[in-house]
């Protein structure tokens, strides 16, 4: 796989040989051909959202994460980039996957990393947000990766602390490194199969699920779409927002008819507490419309490839038979690129911060 | 205290409801004695001179959420009709009471009595006792009375009473806890949202329930094209319906809310484009009869969250009459139309003989430069809170002097 290190800027030249990472590859081509040098690369101090970022933002972000996969397939996985740096995972709501991966991410890149999670905070005291976050800030965190209940938390934070803040997810607006992740992973597959495209042009992506509610789907229709997809939403009427189209994305009730002819589908996971009937009548009946069975996947195109953020609810949304499809499914590829994602996150939002020559706040 | 000596307002443009006419306003005892181009000054009299100024009726705000003198009087108001959502619930005759003491002299207060105890929408509140201790309507407060029965028998008791009952227009199972109207930005945003529909269903059940016993009922806001045409043709019909708007709703669109912007988190929240435009239309048009600040101060404990944890309103009292006037610079009224919406109609609505130059009204008076120019700061704003939706916005119109029953306010 290709390593993304040999093209660096100055101070991290060489940066292949401290981590021995290989450097044979010519796929994708060499990052000094196609990104702008330097902060320019990546000129935003917080990850709150897809919608910030220019196609080639995103773009930089999935070549920076390559080199992580490269690496946590090793079994010696750690890299000292970001040594002696403190990165506070403040979770605000229940979080296993995504705490995990952030964890991993920073640990395997050398910095100490804090988890806080709402329930022994004192954000059950009363503590508000805003305090919470300037407390958050005295401690002199190097990063902080927020996850929140409410849409927009995390840019409040970011506006009030001094240093980069990534979206874990937050409310139902966005959760951005899962769409980054997601566009890794899909990159993969195809480069596997022999799609070597920097891109998704031409691409047809269905996503299907709980849109209403859902901060994946949002990122995951900008990133997309960003990236040249067709993208498609589909949901029972309830849950189908308002205004989707504007966003980008072709909005479908009928999931055969969003299936036809598609070459991803992206399941999403439904609440339970979405089945109680003020949404849709039961799981039952959901999984009757919009559950996806290997029966439905033979409308997609021929080899469409399944995804899912997880925790897959077998039997509503998706088929245990359709989530473990080992040609088909890249459920388990998508966390393995989570970590990866969150590992070139966390790198380049550091790098003002670390003193990374060409990544100085301007004056 | 009461006016001692006469005093007149000289060489002004006064505001009437026949259109403005250059002349002398004379205010004896707390009253208007004369307006017009023919009125003597007498010896004795206490001369203010309002060259190259508007003298217009002290503004009548209908419906703020706080009493908050300072940005009442900043922005011209000198009555203001108070909603019955405070921390304890204006259902009770003694608080009823109370209120309508607490502004004199400076500011008069016309409490709205609560239409329900608690303003829960359950159980009628006493509302004849609540009129007699001073109450000026019935509110059904910050919500939509969900149960039609309860609305019902609450417009009944009102017609019989006589007092006017201020609705709130928003089906509240529809709305839910939503915080923003369903469309492109609230998606985006990932914000909870309702139909702009919200509306128009909440209306057209009211005045449904309205028509079946001819009693008063006021929206205080409509905010959608399909609720004015509710309204349009409510009103063709005869029936006895006036609705008002808040400057928020014809200066801003939902645009205003990204970014999580919560000063722009309001109650119902901000329409789509061309619901202001509609906005527009019906001001013009004669459909809505009011305009009101909503004045509802928040403070950071309040706003500084993220945007559907945030608490709706804005503090809009400084504000009201600038925003209005520039409604008159862009053409969609006049100056007079101006003054029958902020200060004649809501008066009438309160039953009370104020909000007008005409001998024998109360003489509550602003003396306005319609064209001086300020920046809306909210870090200098009187109000209690500087939750202003308007921050940064060059704005024309100020209050020059403030006349309440007679007597000069120091502002």
């Amino acid at each position: 796989m290709h390593d993304g290190l040999s093209v660096m800027h100055g101070s991290t030249k060489g940066r292949a040989e401290r981590y021995g990472v290989s450097m044979d590859h010519t796929f994708p081509p060499a990052a000094s051909d196609r990104f702008p040098g330097g902060r320019l690369a990546f000129p935003h101090r917080d990850l709150t959202g897809i919608g910030h970022l220019e196609r080639h933002e995103i773009l930089y972000l999935l070549h920076e994460a390559q080199q992580w996969v490269e690496l946590n397939r090793r079994s010696a996985k750690h890299a000292g980039l970001l040594s002696g740096l403190t990165i506070i995972n403040a979770f605000f709501e229940a979080s296993t996957r995504t705490l995990l991966s952030f964890e991993i991410a920073g640990k395997r890149l050398g910095a100490d990393v804090v988890n806080m999670h709402a329930a022994q905070s004192s954000v059950k005291k009363g503590e508000t947000l805003i305090d919470t976050a300037i407390t958050l800030n005295a401690m002199r965190a190097d990063a902080i990766v927020i996850r929140h209940g409410s849409s927009g938390a995390t840019q409040l934070i970011a506006d009030k602390v001094d240093c980069p803040v990534l979206n874990a997810g937050d409310g139902s607006h966005e959760h951005p490194t899962q769409a980054l992740l997601d566009a890794l992973a899909l990159r993969e597959a195809l480069v596997r199969r022999g799609e070597d495209s920097e891109d998704f042009t031409g691409l047809t992506v269905t996503i299907c699920g709980d849109i209403l509610h859902s901060r994946v789907a949002r990122s995951n229709i900008l990133c997309l779409t960003a990236m040249g997809a067709n993208v498609r939403v589909c949901s029972p009427p309830a849950l189908m927002p308002a205004g989707v189209a504007a966003m980008g994305a072709t909005p479908f009730l009928d999931f055969d008819e969003a299936l036809a002819g598609t070459d991803v589908v992206m399941m999403l996971r439904l609440q339970t507490e979405r089945m109680a009937g003020q949404f849709i009548p039961s799981a039952r009946e959901y999984h009757h419309l919009y559950g996806l069975t290997s029966a439905r996947l033979q409308q997609a195109a021929p080899d469409a490839l399944v995804m899912h953020p997880g925790p897959m609810n077998r039997g509503v949304e998706i088929d245990s038979d359709v989530a473990d499809m080992l040609d088909r499914s890249i459920v388990t590829q998508q966390v393995e690129m989570g970590v990866a994602i969150r590992m070139a996150c966390l790198d380049v939002l550091t790098r003002t911060a670390r003193g990374v020559e060409g990544w100085e706040n301007e004056a | 205290m009461r006016q001692m000596r006469p005093v007149v307002i000289t060489g002004g443009r006064i505001v009437t409801t026949g259109g403005v006419i250059d002349g002398t306003v004379r205010l004896v005892h707390g009253l208007i004695d004369a307006a017009g181009p023919d009125v003597e000054v007498q010896d004795g009299d206490e001369a203010i001179d309002a060259r190259g100024k508007l003298v217009a009726p002290g503004l009548v705000d209908f419906g703020v959420f706080a009493i908050d003198k300072p940005a009442f009087h900043f922005g011209g108001i000198t009555r203001a009709a108070l909603m019955p959502d405070q921390s304890l619930p204006l259902d009770h005759p003694s608080r009823v009471n109370f209120i309508a003491k607490s502004g004199k002299p400076d500011l008069w207060v016309h409490p709205l009595a609560a239409a329900t105890r608690g303003l829960a929408g359950s159980e009628l509140a006493e509302v004849a006792l609540m009129r007699d201790a001073g109450a000026r309507g019935v509110a059904s407060g910050r919500r939509w009375i969900g149960d039609s029965g309860v609305m019902l028998s609450l417009l009944q008791y009102a017609a019989m009473l006589d007092l006017v009952v201020v609705a709130h227009a928003e089906d509240a199972a529809l709305a839910g806890e939503a915080a923003a109207t369903a469309g492109e930005i609230a998606t985006r945003l990932g914000i909870p949202s309702a139909p702009a529909e919200a509306e128009t269903l909440a209306l057209a059940r009211d005045i449904a329930l309205a028509e079946m016993n001819g009693a008063r009922i006021h929206f205080r806001q409509v905010t959608t094209a399909a609720g004015f045409e509710l309204v349009r043709q409510a009103k063709s019909r005869g029936i006895a319906i006036t609705c008002g708007i808040t400057p928020a709703h014809f200066m801003l669109s939902d645009l205003e809310t990204a970014d999580f912007r919560t000063f722009a988190r309001l109650s119902p929240p901000l329409r789509s484009e061309a619901d202001r435009q509609a906005a527009r239309a019906a001001i013009a048009d004669g459909t809505v009869d009011v305009i009101a600040s909503g004045h509802d101060p928040r403070g950071a404990e309040d706003k500084r969250l993220p945007f559907a944890d945030a608490a709706p309103g804005m503090a809009g009292a400084e504000t009201l009459l600038a925003m209005t006037l520039g409604l008159v610079r862009d053409e969609v009224i006049d100056t007079s139309r101006a003054f029958e919406l902020l200060a004649a109609k809501p008066a009438e609505l309160l039953g009370v003989e104020a909000g007008r130059i005409e001998p024998g009204y109360e003489a509550d008076i602003a003396i306005i430069d319609p064209d001086a120019p300020w920046i809306i700061d909210r870090s200098r704003m009187k109000a209690t809170a500087d939750n202003t939706p308007f921050d940064r916005q060059g704005t024309q119109g100020r209050v020059t002097h403030l006349i309440k029953g007679g007597i000069a306010i120091a502002r």
